[in-house]
């Protein structure tokens, strides 16, 4: 029996799902529908499912009886598709229903819940439905396709729904595979990499070639992939771990392993110099980095990408990306728990033309509005603050939108570090396997193209986050209980390389028909490379099995023995008690052919930028406000939990009215302690046209300030690098990362801050065929994200932004340079050339020292970091998060020429301070020995005034220039 | 004697960690206990005198925001719950935990004819974090007591308080049971009479609840369902502008899970 229960608003002003779709509509640039409805629908099959049970159903669990109503019949019953009463009857119905298979959290819950009941739980699908008004067929598919369904993970029907079943998945008849391989030449072998989606290269195709030839055997199906998965760009980072020639401005530089000679080298290198003093716990070597934090626990933080996933399903993808990075944190030492986020995403502006966009991308704003969606809805529902980010704009994300995501957890000292034991079985807890996520990490190697959609919609995944809460309970639990040796996550490439990885070292048997699958149908290699969410894999000691068992069962969590450690330096894949697949862990490992890739960077001259002076830049001022990298990001920050866990100190939003930007989130990690983590960032996509090197430099600097502003000690900062750069078998794109990698190499060392992990997403580029047949292809530009991880003792010592009283003096500390390439003044001026801003090595160090001493000394009112738009916006800032006056004098600065550098220059390593008035003198004698200068003083009036040689060359109401930063992205 | 409170969790339940430590800090006697093993075990209730039902996402608030849970303890612990209220002792639902409170009849909103109340979607239809400040009209809520107003955050996509009509609003304004509504910042707490159309306009009502109502007891003032988190301002640090007012010391927040300890005194 299918029944349909249809769940509806009980008036027309509760239909929020309505008036946001008609709203919507006109957002895109869509035809507007003349009015809607919607309902919620569940589709319920099961053999002995009555009339009384569905009611039964429908009164005491699916509907609010207050605000809802619904209707109960047989599915394709007519009561179904009757339009409510306020619409016209020429309504169209729009169905839209995740496909089969794909994760339904709510139809998951709806089954258990229904067994609360006493009824017998039969199958239950979801499904959303619109009636739309006053649109033709065009016009309603347009609609649907571009707003309500995405086809990579939905079905639209238009009509009567028409289902006669709900099951999904057929019995699986075991026949093992071969590929035959020994008789293809390059081209075929070739072939065979990219139409069975394993994305390997020439030479490892041959390498894997010529292994079988010699053992006189044809490699099975699942041996090809899991060589594929291991040796994927996402898991092994083979080419910025790899052979790289490089000539650049340095000159010509040879490395066996770039990632290794550059950025981890600096970190040993600091780590030897503090000798007993090395607050380093694992870098480079885990699922994240760890450092020391308290006397019972280290801190442990990573932040990943995931782009490709999210460019498809915005909101599957982002939710995903949060979903993977927390578990990367549990998969750390023995498991660290969870306590807050970050993420940063990069999209096109939002109000690109709607007819503008090349065939197979969405439109940048529904990527912006799902992404926010998917991190929002995962890190809420787990109950994990997300604390920081940052967004950035620019049209050449079109095609491939940026998501990183970050966790930091803490781990108790003695959990840092896990190591599976020989004997010791596979065991993996919570989501069952499915058909999801096939081919993501291979995939993630691929360009985009417009066909990217059909080709691999199996390799987008939608969450379910109270999953993962539920393994995260179990698992801090059981590793408390010190039930298993060794803990990791599986993320991209599945059990392939989670048990891969885990087994590195010893060997490992896999039994893949024991893993829990969603339905049935599934072939041994999809179990295998499945990347099916929320699973972690744990190693555990015979003798503890039943305790993990029971107490993963206790509240309601799936454990299955899937394998076992065996001591025999192989990885055995058995199905049903056959040998499906028998490999070397050496092969997997150690047995990637090395590939000399070829790296070229020369940065363009650089061009001057000589502004004509004016009399006032109150307009540039405004304009950049409102542009969007600056603009106020409080609809975004205002969707996430900053405070679930009560650690928060210091939020995303400061100021008398909460709605200021915060340079950096101080959280308490520990409830009882005010030892505070302080988590920032620092990017800037748009130096990268100048000079790589800068670029990362600026990137690292701004991440180190924004963390010092709040007050974190810049001898304990930590950072991670993300890498998200084009098609880098370009020599020219390889070459700018390289650039970059060394600037990292260079500030690490200079500025004592070591990078403890860090992760890349190569390939960045869309290609697809333009009117007249042309290929285009749209890469991003270089983006390197910083993402710094500072600490202070007491959380109680931090200071903010925003302004505090009238009659305080406020100095600008640091160096203003004619630093205009890359700004945001050039930008909303439409000016190029400049000099993009630079970092002084020297000098940084001891400026971030120097105001460290003096926010701790308490003679601080307010500090702010002075970047995107310089010194105009950030006093801008300060004063209005506070509602409070600011006049400022720019002639004491000396060391840049022109106006609008002295108020618009981006250069690094700046702050401006507000002092307590009667702590002014100790402030100066803290700041002796760095460039500081007196700039003004904050007052009772309501205007930001800064003046040049007597005249003002900005004056303006607060309101009014708040006004400009609140109002782009007030949506 | 320090009171012991139960603090219940659920697939989903997030700030369970936090509420214990609020009521530790007050000086109660915590333990956690899944909400298996209380439906396995509800004699659980006998050897404690609070219930805390934190908040989170109970089962990812699927279908409804705290319906899944709500229906756990309605169709299997109705009773034991109505005799744990009618012993003299203390429920609080703290957001999803005032969500599944709601569900479960414990907060007397229940007529013949089904709810009479419930929490809706927020009126902008997302999830919003923010601080929000609250007139409090205690009465005989035990919680409350002493209190006539407080600042909280709110966290929640689900938390307007939606009634059957302005009779029901009438019957529970004149009971006392609306002892917490959101008030404008600057002006006097609970100006207002309590109306079907908010009268504090959004953000100060952050979700458009009908007569701006944050939270609601039942009819003996023992057992309170609220949405904003007062176990997230335990520490006066946590408070938004702490940097700008110079408070030091204990947060607002604290007050509500002392009260609960001292009743027990």
């Amino acid at each position: 029996m299918l029944w349909e229960i249809d769940v509806l608003p009980v008036r027309e002003d509760l239909d929020r799902d309505a008036t946001q779709l008609i709203d919507e509509a006109a957002e895109f640039g869509l035809a507007q529908p003349s009015a809607a409805a919607s309902a919620r629908a569940f589709l319920l099959e099961g053999a002995h499912l009555s009339a009384d049970d569905a009611q039964r159903i429908t009164d005491e669990l699916l509907t609010d009886r207050v605000v809802e109503r619904s209707v109960v019949a047989q599915s394709g019953d007519a009561s179904l598709t009757s339009s409510p009463a306020w619409l016209t009857s020429d309504s169209v119905l729009v169905h839209v229903l995740p496909k089969p298979g794909v994760m339904d959290p709510v139809a998951l819950s709806a089954q258990q819940a229904i067994a609360d009941l006493g009824i017998e739980p039969p199958l239950v699908r979801t499904c959303r439905k619109y009636w739309i008004s006053g649109l033709d067929p065009a016009g309603v598919d347009q609609l649907a396709t571009r707003l309500l369904a995405n086809d990579a993970i939905e079905q639209v029907v238009v009509g009567p729904l028409t289902l006669d079943h709900l099951d999904v998945g057929r019995p699986y008849e075991f026949s093992l595979q071969t590929v035959e391989l020994d008789s293809l030449d390059d081209e075929g072998l070739m072939r065979l990499s990219r139409e069975g989606q394993l994305y390997l290269q020439l030479a490892e195709m041959q390498t894997i070639q010529k292994y079988f030839r010699d053992l006189d055997r044809k490699p099975t199906d699942i041996e090809l992939e899991t060589l594929a998965q291991t040796w994927s760009e996402h898991c092994s980072h083979k080419t910025l771990a790899g052979r790289i020639r490089y000539n650049g401005p340095e000159g010509e530089r040879q490395f066996e392993n770039m990632l290794k000679e550059t950025i981890f080298t600096a970190t040993q290198t600091l780590r030897k110099q503090w000798g007993d003093d090395d607050w380093c716990v694992s870098v480079f070597a885990d699922n994240a980095g760890v450092v020391t934090f308290n006397d019972t626990c280290h801190v442990a933080f990573k932040v990943e990408t995931h782009n490709h996933p999210s460019a498809l399903e915005p909101y599957g993808g982002a939710n995903t990306g949060l979903g993977g990075v927390i578990r990367d944190i549990l998969g750390t030492g023995l498991g660290a728990e969870p306590v807050c986020s970050t993420d940063v995403f990069c999209f096109a502006p939002p109000e690109t033309p709607a007819d503008s966009l090349p065939p197979g991308v969405l439109h940048p704003r529904r990527v912006m509005q799902g992404v926010v969606a998917g991190v929002r809805d995962y890190g809420n529902r787990m109950g994990i603050p997300t604390v920081n980010g940052a967004v950035y704009f620019d049209e050449r994300y079109l095609g491939n939108p940026l998501v990183y995501c970050g966790n930091v957890g803490v781990i108790p000292h003695d959990k840092a570090f896990g190591t599976a034991q020989p004997g010791d079985y596979a065991v993996s807890i919570g989501g069952r396997t499915g058909r999801d996520g096939i081919h993501g990490a291979t995939f993630s190697s691929a360009e985009l193209t417009h066909e990217s959609e059909d080709l691999s919609g199996g390799a987008v995944q939608i969450g379910n986050a109270i999953e993962e809460k539920m393994v995260q309970d179990v698992l801090l639990k059981a590793r408390d209980l010190q039930l298993y040796t060794a803990v990791t996550d599986c993320g991209a490439g599945g059990f392939s390389s989670a048990l891969g990885e885990m087994g590195e070292k010893i060997g490992a048997e896999v039994w893949l028909d024991r893993a829990p699958l969603k339905y049935e149908g599934l072939s041994y290699t999809e179990i295998w490379i499945s990347e099916a969410q929320e699973r972690m894999v744990v190693s555990v000691p015979e003798e503890n099995w039943q305790q993990l068992h029971d107490l993963c069962a206790s509240e309601g969590v799936e454990a299955t023995i899937i394998g076992r450690f065996e001591p025999t330096g192989r990885l055995v894949l058995k199905y049903q008690d056959q040998v499906v697949g028998d490999l070397p862990m050496s092969l997997l490992h150690d047995g990637r052919p090395p590939v000399v890739r070829e790296a070229r960077y020369s940065p363009p001259a650089t061009e001057p930028l000589n502004p004509a002076e004016q009399d006032d830049y109150t307009a540039e001022l405004t304009s950049i406000l409102g542009s969007l990298n600056v603009a106020s990001k409080q609809w975004i920050i205002r969707q996430y939990d900053h405070e679930v866990k009560s650690g928060s100190v210091v939020k995303p939003l400061v100021g008398n009215q909460s709605d200021g930007p915060g340079d950096a989130a101080v959280v308490c990690p520990v409830i009882d302690s005010k030892k505070a983590i302080v988590i920032s960032c620092g990017m800037n996509p748009h130096y990268g046209n100048f000079d790589t090197y800068h670029m990362a430099a600026s990137a690292i600097d701004e991440a180190i300030r924004n963390c010092v502003a709040v007050g974190a000690d810049p001898t304990r900062i930590a950072i991670l690098d993300n890498f998200c750069w084009g098609d880098c078998e370009k020599p020219e794109t390889l070459g700018s990362l390289v650039r970059a990698a060394l600037a990292c190499h260079d500030l690490s060392l200079a500025m004592g801050t070591p990078f403890i992990s860090g992760k890349d997403s190569l390939n960045n580029e869309f290609s697809y065929f333009d009117e007249s047949g042309n290929k285009q292809t749209i890469a991003i530009p270089p983006s390197l994200l910083i993402s710094a991880m500072g600490q202070m003792d007491d959380a109680s010592q931090a200071v903010t932004m925003d302004l505090k009283a009238a009659g305080n003096p406020v100095y600008l500390v640091g160096v203003t340079k004619d630093e205009l390439g890359g700004s945001h003044f050039a930008l909303v001026r439409d000016l190029t050339g400049g000099q993009v801003p630079t970092v002084d090595v020297e000098l940084a160090p001891q400026v971030f020292t120097a105001v460290h001493s003096a926010i701790k000394s308490g003679a601080v009112a307010a500090c702010h970091d002075l970047c995107e738009g310089g010194l105009a916006v950030s006093a801008a800032e300060m004063a209005f998060a506070s509602g409070i006056g600011l006049e400022l004098s720019l002639d004491a600065i000396d060391s840049a020429t022109s106006t609008a550098s002295k108020l618009f220059s981006e250069s690094n390593t700046r702050f401006l301070i507000e002092v307590k008035a009667d702590r002014a003198g100790e402030f100066e004698q803290a700041m002796a020995g760095v460039p500081c200068v007196k700039l003004g003083q904050t007052t009772a009036g309501s205007k930001l005034t800064i003046t040049s040689a007597g005249k003002p060359v900005i004056d303006t109401e607060l309101t009014a220039v708040k006004q400009a930063w609140q109002q782009p992205l007030a949506w | 004697m320090s009171p012991r409170v139960l603090v219940l969790r659920a697939p989903g339940t997030n700030c369970d960690k936090e509420t214990a430590f609020a009521f530790e800090q007050a000086g109660g006697t915590t333990r956690p206990a899944h909400v298996r093993e209380l439906l396995d075990n509800p004699q659980l209730l006998n050897e404690h005198q609070v219930l805390a039902i934190p908040g989170g996402f109970s089962y990812g608030d699927d279908i409804a925001s705290g319906r899944i849970l709500g229906n756990q303890l309605r169709l299997r612990l109705a009773e034991a719950l109505l005799e744990f209220r009618d012993a003299g002792k203390l429920v609080l639902g703290i957001c999803n935990g005032f969500q599944v409170l709601m569900k479960t009849g414990l907060l007397d909103v229940d007529d013949a004819e089904g709810p009479q109340a419930t929490l809706a979607w927020n009126n902008n239809g997302r999830y919003e974090a923010r601080w929000v400040k609250l007139g409090v009209a205690p009465g005989e809520c035990v919680f409350l007591s002493g209190l006539d107003e407080i600042e909280l955050p709110v966290a929640h996509a689900e938390g307007k308080f939606v009634v059957r009509d302005q009779a029901t609003l009438d019957a529970l304004a004149a009971s006392g049971r609306l002892v917490l509504r959101y008030t404008p910042v600057g002006e006097p707490a609970l100006a207002t009479a309590a109306t079907m159309a908010p009268a504090v306009p959004y953000p100060a009502n952050p979700n458009g609840a009908c007569g701006d109502v944050a939270g609601i007891c039942d009819t003996t003032g023992r057992v309170l369902g609220l949405m904003p988190h007062p176990e997230r301002f335990l520490f006066a640090h946590q408070h938004p502008q702490w940097t700008r007012n110079g408070l030091t010391g204990d947060g607002a927040g604290m007050k509500l899970f002392e009260n609960a300890v001292k009743y027990f005194a």
